[in-house]
């Protein structure tokens, strides 16, 4: 029966408590069999695999924290961009380039460009008037027809002055707008022109500009430069600013003074091959860099770098290497008596001194008083193979290993067969084109004490190893010496600079034409000098295009007239700046010490 | 009893956290963009800078400081570095030793007193001969003559 719970309960009868009463209430049923117990085995594993899970939770999360802060302390520290900069795809942070002091030689600062998207112009025909008067090589038609051409971009202004920015922007035109970028600068203007090149910029955007190296050392190291895993370090040039600019003056008032076309100094470490000085004028402004010229000379273009390009006869400056390579390999010594008696025939060719000296003279005085027949009867005596391996050994035949797009280009021009006449010839340097910058490896590599260098344009950290031995200390020596007398008691007496031991060889040759044959009135003058002789430090090579001087009554264009003078000014100008030390003491010139010093080395 | 307390506090943790995380995800955008405005200051800082190592440079070209040098040489008469300008440390003289006062010591004297040591081209003391030194000679186009 069912029992709702608002109806009345009824009394209990009395009743007998002991008589057992039918139960009312129906009885809870039986409780239902109790499953038997799980294993406690399964509970344990299942327990275990949620603790596992559990676990893997942590450790995952965990992992996750650890990996993010191991990127975090792992991933290297960016250098922070300027916020418009930023997300930029063009690489445009350029390293700096230096000189061996850490002075500035190219530098990047910012720069604006200017735009046009000729859609979102108002008036075109105004803003083209507008930019005809502010850029007066713009010309207002023409860029009204281009801004009305339907075309929806146009690069106006690759770099802009803050001003013309200004008078742009007071124009007052949406369609012109302005791009952010960088522009190299070089802040010394001219200075080093040859040896930096020049840049220029390569994909553009509107919000940066790539720059690209164009010749020089920015090509050369161009990726260097704009590797972003150098961290802005600087390229460091073996060059001196203040000796680059006291040569570079020098020489433009020599060039100036001796009524040349052009002009050119190297200015080497004669140890290690750094360049301090490197300078060929007519020269140009690396922030301007002139287009290269289509017709005439390209020689006589200012882009045309001298030094390193320009591949001429170097004349009687080659003389020391056969008298060098005559003493190493002991066929002569200092004092040999040399048969100078001319003319010297050879086939249809005559060999002839600039004046008779005789009929014979030591090798010193064949050196001092630069005769050709005595070297020739030297590099006869020597042998064409002998005298090839000797000039191969100074690296004549093959392009300098500068740092420079331009170097490989330089070739220096080798006879193709070489028969008596050229050893003849080349033994004084005439039949064998090279560069100035050749000319001072190969004396700085005879002259240092017997080990060839190779030239570079970077600083140094340590010395380098010396390289392999072209002569002995002893003919080194012996070679200075002769050098010495040269200025001495020679053809290079106006090159004596006192206090500094310049030693040194002039060398005339007279200019090819282009049509074959040589010009009667057009030289090439070089002096190549090592100072100071006893202990040397530096070598100078100071090459002058065509000099013609009025000297001493009569038209001088001999090397001892014109570049001697250049170059002795040159040295005066530089040692001080080198950190070089004067010697007045006359025992300097004597063979001795020049002995002793190679001995101390 | 127990159980509405402890409902009670378990809200009141998930607002005061929610309050929390709300504000610390804020901060943590402050932060961050303090982080990027920094950043581009440090990255403005640096264009500035090497904006400035460039006019240094350009101020301090060799061009400049030969003309700034000819300009001011009547005042400063600097001249090119030479090898007659270095000496040893024996050819420097010594001041010459202090004048008993208030009698000066004659000239006379003093050359005496440094006989050993060399004096290039200077006389000392109060009572020497004023040196005149010339003006520079200026050719026609400025250039200056030796």
């Amino acid at each position: 029966m069912i029992r709702l719970p608002f109806w009345p309960r009824r009394r209990p009868l009395a009743t007998d408590p002991f008589v057992p009463v039918a139960p009312r209430v129906p009885r809870a049923p039986e409780p239902a069999p109790v499953a038997p117990r799980e294993a406690p085995e399964r509970i344990r594993a299942r327990a275990e695999r949620r603790m596992k899970f559990t676990a893997a939770c942590f450790v995952f999360g965990f992992a996750l924290v650890g990996v993010k802060m191991g990127a975090i302390s792992a991933s290297e520290a960016r250098e922070p961009s300027t916020g418009s900069l930023s997300g930029a795809s063009i690489v445009s942070d350029r390293a700096d380039i230096t000189d061996r002091n850490g002075r500035v030689l190219a530098t990047n600062v910012d720069a604006t460009a200017l735009y046009a998207q000729p859609h979102l112009m108002v008036d075109a025909r105004a803003a083209a008037e507008g930019l005809a008067r502010i850029f007066p090589d713009m010309d207002a038609e023409t860029w009204h027809r281009r801004f009305t051409s339907g075309s929806k971009f146009f690069w106006l202004k690759g770099n802009i002055s803050p001003e013309q920015k200004q008078a742009v922007h007071d124009l007052g035109e949406p369609g012109l707008l302005f791009g952010q970028r960088e522009m190299r600068l070089y802040p010394n203007g001219p200075l080093a022109a040859h040896i930096l090149g020049g840049a220029r910029y390569g994909e553009q955007d509107v919000r940066a500009a790539e720059i690209k190296g164009i010749a020089g050392v920015e090509a050369t190291f161009n990726e260097f430069l704009r590797d972003p895993a150098q961290e802005g370090a600087p390229l460091r040039l073996s060059i001196d600013l203040s000796v680059q600019s006291a040569v570079e003056r020098v020489l433009e008032g020599g060039m100036a003074l001796m009524n040349a076309k052009g002009a050119a100094a190297i200015l080497m470490d004669i140890h290690t091959g750094e360049i301090r000085a490197l300078a060929s004028v007519p020269d140009f402004d690396p922030n301007d860099r002139p287009a290269p010229a289509v017709e005439g000379d390209p020689g006589d273009s200012p882009l045309f770098n001298r030094a390193v390009q320009g591949v001429y006869e170097l004349g009687s400056t080659f003389k020391i290497f056969t008298a060098a390579q005559s003493l190493e390999l002991g066929l002569t010594n200092a004092g040999t008596m040399i048969d100078t008696t001319g003319p010297l025939r050879q086939g249809r060719h005559r060999i002839r001194d600039f004046r008779n000296y005789g009929p014979e003279l030591s090798v010193t005085d064949v050196i001092v008083k630069s005769s050709n027949v005595g070297t020739a009867r030297m590099a006869l005596d020597i042998g064409a193979a002998r005298q090839q391996d000797f000039l191969r050994s100074l690296g004549f035949f093959e392009p300098t290993a500068i740092e420079l797009t331009e170097a490989p280009g330089a070739r220096p021009l080798i006879p193709a067969r070489w028969p008596d006449i050229s050893t003849m010839t080349i033994s004084y340097g005439h039949g064998l084109s090279a560069s100035p910058l050749h000319l001072a490896v190969g004396y700085a590599s005879v002259l240092n004490g017997g080990t060839r260098v190779e030239p570079t344009l970077l600083a140094r950290a340590t010395p380098p190893a010396p390289g392999t031995r072209v002569v002995s200390e002893r003919v080194s020596a012996q070679a200075r010496h002769m050098l010495r007398q040269v200025v001495m008691r020679g053809t290079a007496s106006l090159g004596e600079v006192s206090g500094y031991q310049v030693g040194g060889k002039t060398g005339t040759a007279d200019k090819p034409k282009y049509t074959g044959g040589y010009w009667d009135d057009k030289v090439i003058t070089t002096f190549a000098s090592v100072f100071p002789a006893d202990d040397p430090q530096y070598v100078l090579v100071v090459t002058l295009d065509e000099p013609q001087i009025e000297a001493a009554g009569e038209q001088r264009r001999t090397a001892g007239w014109t570049a001697v003078p250049v170059a002795s000014e040159v040295v005066r100008r530089a040692t001080p700046l080198l950190g070089l030390r004067p010697d007045f003491n006359p025992a300097a010139d004597s063979f001795a010490s020049y002995l002793a010093e190679s001995g101390n080395r | 009893m127990m159980r509405g307390l402890i409902y009670a506090a378990s809200i009141a943790a998930v607002v005061a956290l929610a309050f929390w995380a709300y504000r610390e995800g804020y901060d943590t955008r402050a932060t961050s963009r303090d982080v990027a405005r920094l950043q581009s200051e440090i990255g403005a800082r640096h264009q500035e800078l090497s904006m400035l190592r460039a006019e240094w440079a350009y101020l301090n070209r060799p061009d400049r400081l030969h003309a700034l040098a000819e300009m001011n040489f009547e005042r400063l008469a600097l001249m090119p570095l030479d090898a007659d300008h270095f000496a040893v440390v024996d050819q420097v003289a010594y001041p010459p030793p202090a004048p008993e006062w208030p009698a000066p010591v004659p000239a006379v004297e003093l050359e005496e007193a440094v006989e050993d040591v060399i004096i290039m081209n200077h006389r000392y003391g109060a009572d020497a001969a004023p040196r005149l030194i010339a003006p520079p000679t200026l050719a026609d186009d400025g250039e200056q003559l030796p």
